[in-house]
């Protein structure tokens, strides 16, 4: 699999939230998404970018465009060292919240995603790598 | 700091969203709408979504908020103009809405809220176009 392109991004503010935002849609665009996957990932991009702020303590994003013979696709990962998930099959439950949300971000996100990889240590942080392919 | 304007249309307040709201701006906007439509006696809220290429549980949640608000504010709240692929994508979410009522225009919008247009209440109607006058009524 060949990567396209290779950004990161910081997340330390929710203006930082918009930016990423912003870029996985022209990247999402490059990988030739129609409107309904651009915004399902950009959707998911949002909802993880905000949880690495509001709850990882601020981190990055990273966006990959990647090829697979002829098929394009987004690889975001999503990284932070704040105190890391407990438990990740409660915190993937709809509705399951610690923060007065909606408690839909992960599980959202990943139902949004073709590919979705979390990995968490609790006091080292957080780390989840989300795809969608054209 | 920056505010998203609010206008006063008939006995409603339209809130266009066009910009891709930071947090601050979304909180700044709950706190403006629930003021304004005491001081204008509002019967309804109008939250132009067309300008937006994503709502996010963020944003939902916001916008149930001022949803909320507004009918213990005894005014009803109508997002209009939410483009199909957002729709897709917040079911896709989880997130149904089920607080806000929904119009595809801001026309649609305003029957919804049954403000209705000119007749009894004209010196309210800033804003309006004559040309609305046609086929919207409440019921
Ligand atoms: N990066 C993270 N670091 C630590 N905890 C997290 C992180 N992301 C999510 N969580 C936990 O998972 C829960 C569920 O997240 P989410 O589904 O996005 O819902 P919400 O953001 O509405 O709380 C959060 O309330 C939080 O407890
Ligand atoms: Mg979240």
């Amino acid at each position: 699999m060949a990567v396209l392109k290779d950004d990161t991004l910081p997340i330390r503010t929710s203006e930082d939230v918009v930016r990423v935002r912003k870029e996985v849609r022209v990247q999402a665009i490059a990988a030739g998404f129609g409107i309904v996957d651009q915004t399902k990932i950009i959707t998911a991009a949002s909802e993880l970018a905000r949880n690495t702020l509001d709850y990882g303590g601020g981190g990055t994003a990273r966006l990959e465009l990647v090829q697979n013979g002829a098929r394009k696709g987004l690889r975001l990962t999503f990284e932070d060292k704040g105190p890391g998930i407990p438990d990740l099959q409660l915190a993937l439950t709809d509705g399951y919240t610690t923060g007065g949300g909606l408690g839909l971000g992960l599980s959202g996100a990943k139902r949004l995603s073709n590919e979705f990889d979390i990995h968490s240590v609790v006091g080292e942080g957080t780390r989840i790598t989300i795809a969608r392919w054209k | 700091m920056d505010r998203i304007p609010i206008l006063k249309l008939g006995r409603a307040l339209l809130v266009t969203v066009q910009v891709d709201m930071h947090d601050r701006l979304a909180m700044a906007l709950e706190e403006d709408l629930s003021e304004k439509i005491v001081a204008t006696n509002a019967r309804g809220v109008l939250i132009d979504i067309s300008g937006l290429e994503i709502v996010d549980s963020f944003m939902g949640r916001m916008l149930d908020n001022i949803a909320a608000v507004s009918r213990l504010l005894d005014a009803d709240t109508v997002v209009v103009g939410m483009r199909p692929a957002v729709a897709i994508t917040l079911v896709e979410l989880g997130l149904s809405l089920t607080g806000v009522k929904t119009a595809l225009n801001v026309d649609r919008g305003m029957a919804l809220i049954g403000t209705g247009f000119g007749a009894h209440d004209g010196a309210d109607d800033d804003g309006v176009g004559s040309e609305d006058t046609d086929g919207r009524v409440e019921g």
